[in-house]
């Protein structure tokens, strides 16, 4: 098993790491996956009031493609509105990293964290989604 | 012998850090998994692949008979390390195979008679899987729980004997965490109790003084690729008085006293005669060198990073090795992060699952800890520089992964990990 | 091999081919456990997966079809384990290695060392169970060849599970898996001028229900644990490779056979050769002239630095006579019978030098014998 390039990139120089307050309201916070599994992923949405992403940040803790995977994600939600981001799917992150078969969990887990992420902002703005 | 202290590293010509630190081959630390093939059997095996190829069994001619003369002196070699004789030394392919054939082959001998088997739960995959082969036929198997330390209670293993026990199984060497059980005591037991002990040597026999008589050992598994010989090859002892008589399990031409069919592979027979040898005459020196180089990582490590925590007993253990737990930085993670230094998270042979280590479970280490584990296995070609080296990269990638781990942010801001709820968990 | 040494024992065991042993010095070079996800690991994962598939082309398969076992013996002993507690039927000419592994009916063969496919029918129509068939593909000893097509297809009639111990064919004659039609297929490297300790077996379906007998890892996807014996894998990888590069072996060996046989019947007339009018593999001949005890010549040919054997060498020093040429119905020649077989390395030097010594020796015999009759 020899990692992509892409894969070696994001993880030796991960995009966006860090956090946001996540008590500001425009910020949106998903924690996924669990450390008796062998990853979390913090990631972390600023929406502005245009609905738009703004800014992202993660903080992972799992193997390389975990991180490569979050890290990825934090570059493609900028700019994209909260339902352009809903629509990441974890094959596209997975094909663009080429993940291995035994790899694919960390790009559900990438994906998951974006979901959550949004659902969080919306919790806490009182989105309606009916 | 001077130069053994310097390590072997000359003669392999295996440089791997230049003069001026920078390293030209990836540095090797996973001695657990499996070692080179020193030079010194590489040179005996070779004119067995070449001009000496006969076939062992083949009596008709001079190739058979020369062959044949290599590979007994090959099995008295490795008799002579582990005090038995020659004659109960069986060829095997490997350790894998040496195990399946003693604890199954036993089993199935007495089935009549007993039906009762102990092993540990900490034990290599292909004894666990025998024994579980042995409860799908009808046997029933007492898995052992091990101490904190990786150690077992000889308490429990007393408790857990019954009239109908036919075989004990404990490994002598841990393969993930390098504990060494109390052998001696166990065969003890055994023996007071009239039952076949088996252990699993193939990370003790040439690293630690092995005496079936003195610790009363009745079928032991040996590998040659731990040792510095080749792999594909590997014995079982088999104690010839008392007799111990096995089922089996590749029939056919007989060879190895009925116990294992098949040719032999000459050199390899050889290699592996050269490599206990060769280990038994290193073993006084070489412990002593890699206990200073094992000593030095610890504390290297251990003065430059907190939260950093030894799994398994440091006293009882093989020089060799060291199986570290980082708290909050995931352990394949901080193997990419090290990646021109060769560890393994987790044994070799259960990587590629990506299953979280059974034995630092068994040991108790908690659910999030069980994946920050690194092996580091230090060997016969380590050098003072690569330890060096090593301690550098390691506490490097500690810090910048721990930069990246939301749990380590989590610990700083004195948040207590286990309140936590992750419900997203989608296994 | 000294120069002055005639080795003609192929069907034992065979030089390592020199290209075999280029690969195998270079392998020392690469030890990491294949199953290790570090760089040391990925390098001998891949060579291994490399000489899979040089085994692949060999045996006209695809890679996943090949699990590596430590030898021949090992292979029919987990094929013959692994297709289950089945009804089982074999060859009487059969290797050790199968018919030790477990009882089963003997299927008889002809005098010509051909298996008996009527007496296969019978048998398979006897009973509804669930059967396993093992017929080698080639015997040792006389190096007859079964038609194994014919016994598939009987087989298959009766959804019987066939195992083919190609031990001795390979590298021989051509073998291509998926026109013979067997579920499983043993082969073995130091037949084929690759390194001893290393073989395969080859389930043609490879997701086929199948038991392992090695339990532990999850190397050869789970049908066979333990750590890869790289050095022989890579032996066995480099030894197809070169077989199958070779054109007009199968034609030159057997030039060399001829040779002998054509010779010997000339001047030795009451020499038998056993299986000699039916397919047989190119490079072996077995044959007995009658009254000369296969020890005298033996030692006789030992002295002269030629290796030849009598009987099979996989028996251990067995003094019994060979149940092959038993089940053949040559009982009475069985302790004068003597093989002689080539390989890559055999020479026309090589089969001069063992006509003149054999001739030498039964002129020096029958001298005697001429001697004792007249004096008595």
């Amino acid at each position: 098993m020899s990692y992509n390039e892409k894969l070696v990139d994001h993880y030796e120089h991960p995009r966006n790491v860090g956090s946001f307050n996540k008590e500001e309201n425009g910020v949106g916070t998903g924690l996924v996956g669990a450390p008796a599994c062998g990853d979390v992923m913090k990631l972390q949405i600023k929406v502005n009031a245009s609905g738009i992403i703004e800014d992202a940040k993660f903080k992972t803790f799992g193997c390389g493609s975990a991180i490569a995977s979050s890290s990825l994600v934090t570059e493609w939600v900028k700019g994209k509105t909260l339902e352009e981001a809903a629509k990441i799917k974890n094959n596209e992150i997975a094909q663009q990293l080429a993940l291995p078969p035994v790899k694919i969990h960390c790009s559900v887990l990438a994906e998951d964290a974006i979901k959550a992420a949004i659902a969080d902002y919306k919790k806490k703005n009182k989105f309606n989604d009916e | 012998m001077i130069k053994l202290l310097l390590g072997d590293e000359a003669k392999m010509n295996k440089l791997t850090i230049n003069d001026n630190n920078k390293l030209i081959k990836p540095i090797y630390l996973d001695y657990q998994a499996t070692t080179p093939c020193d030079p010194q059997v590489v040179e005996v095996m070779l004119p067995y692949f070449t001009e000496r190829f006969g076939n062992s069994h083949s009596r008709n001619h001079y190739y058979g008979w020369e062959a044949e003369e290599a590979v007994e002196g090959a099995r008295e070699k490795i008799a002579n390390i582990i005090n038995a004789s020659s004659k109960e030394i069986i060829f095997t392919s490997g350790a894998t195979e040496s195990n399946n054939l003693a604890i199954k082959g036993v089993a199935h001998f007495y089935r009549e008679k007993k039906n009762h088997v102990i092993t540990v739960i900490t034990e290599h995959k292909c004894v666990l899987a025998s024994c579980r082969s042995l409860e799908q036929n009808g046997f029933r198997v007492t898995y052992l729980s091990v101490k904190k330390n990786g150690l077992i209670n000889l308490e429990e293993l007393k408790e857990a004997i019954t009239d109908q026990t036919i075989l004990i199984s404990i490994m002598a060497v841990n393969n993930e965490i390098g504990v060494i059980q109390p052998l001696t005591e166990i065969g003890l037991i055994c023996r007071e109790h009239g039952i076949f002990f088996h252990t699993d040597a193939a990370q003790a026999v040439g690293k630690i003084p092995i005496d079936v008589d003195v610790m009363n050992i009745d079928l032991m598994s040996i590998s040659a690729h731990k040792i510095y010989g080749p792999k594909g090859i590997g014995a079982l002892y088999l104690r010839r008085k008392p007799r111990v008589y096995l089922q089996a399990l590749i029939d056919g031409g007989r060879q190895e006293r009925g116990v294992r069919s098949g040719t032999l592979a000459t050199p390899l027979c050889v290699g592996f005669g050269e490599a206990c040898s060769l280990s038994i005459e290193k073993m006084p020196i070489e412990s002593e060198r890699l206990r200073i180089l094992r000593d030095r990582l610890l504390k290297g490590i251990n003065d430059r990073l907190s939260y950093v925590y030894l799994n398994g007993d440091l006293e009882k253990r093989i020089p060799g090795n060291l199986n570290i737990s980082f708290a909050f930085v995931e352990g394949e993670g901080l193997m990419m992060g090290v990646k021109n230094i060769a560890v393994s998270s987790g044994s070799a042979c259960t990587s590629a699952s990506l299953e979280p280590s059974y034995v630092l479970k068994a040991l108790g280490v908690d659910v999030e800890m069980v994946h920050t584990s690194l092996r580091i296995g230090i060997g016969r070609f380590t050098t003072k520089k690569e330890i060096d080296y090593t301690i550098d990269h390691i506490v490097e990638a500690v810090n910048r992964l721990r930069e990246l781990s939301p749990l380590w942010e989590m610990h700083l801001e004195g948040i207590d990990i286990n309140s936590i709820d992750f419900t997203h968990h989608n296994d | 091999m000294t120069s002055l040494a005639t080795y003609l024992d192929y069907n034992a065991t065979s030089p390592i081919r020199t290209s075999v042993r280029k690969a195998i010095m270079r392998s020392m070079d690469y030890f990491g456990n294949p199953s290790s996800m570090h760089s040391f690991g990925r390098t001998t994962r891949n060579l291994i997966e490399e000489a899979r598939k040089n085994v692949a082309v060999l045996l006209g398969c695809q890679p996943e079809c090949v699990i590596f076992t430590s030898g021949g013996t090992e292979a029919n002993a987990l094929a013959i384990n692994g297709w289950g507690n089945k009804r089982f039927l074999t060859s009487s000419i059969e290797h050790a290695s199968v018919l030790k592994v477990k009882y089963g009916k003997r299927i008889a063969v002809k005098q010509s060392g051909v298996i008996d496919l009527l007496e296969l029918d019978r048998l398979l129509s006897e009973s509804n169970e669930p059967t396993l068939v093992t017929v080698m593909l080639a015997n040792n000893e006389t190096g007859v060849i079964q038609p194994i097509i014919d016994v598939v297809r009987l087989a298959k009639a009766h959804g019987a599970i066939v195992h083919c111990d190609a031990i001795q064919a390979v590298g021989k004659i051509k073998i291509n898996l998926c026109e013979l039609g067997v579920d499983s297929l043993a082969v073995s490297a130091h037949k084929i001028g690759g390194p001893a300790g290393v073989g395969a077996l080859l389930l043609t379906n490879p997701n086929a229900k199948f038991l392992p007998t090695l339990l532990g890892g999850d190397q050869e996807w789970t049908r066979r644990a333990g750590t890869e014996n790289i050095i022989g894998i890579i032996g066995f990888g480099a030894a197809a490779n070169e077989v199958n590069g070779e054109i007009g072996e199968v034609e030159r060996l057997a030039g060399l056979r001829d040779r002998i046989e054509q010779i010997f019947c000339e001047k030795v007339p009451r020499l038998v050769i056993f299986g000699k009018l039916t397919a047989r593999l190119p490079n072996t001949s077995c044959f007995a002239v009658p009254d000369v005890m296969a020890q005298t010549l033996l030692i006789g040919l030992d002295l002269a630095n030629i290796a030849v054997s009598s009987g099979s060498a996989c028996s251990s020093g067995n003094v019994a006579p060979s149940h092959v040429l038993v089940a053949m119905g040559a009982d009475f020649l069985a302790s004068s019978a003597i093989r002689v077989s080539f390989g890559w390395a055999s020479t026309e030097h090589d089969v001069a030098r063992f006509i003149d010594v054999f001739l030498s020796l039964i002129n020096r015999f029958d001298l005697v014998s001429k001697r004792k009759l007249a004096s008595a």
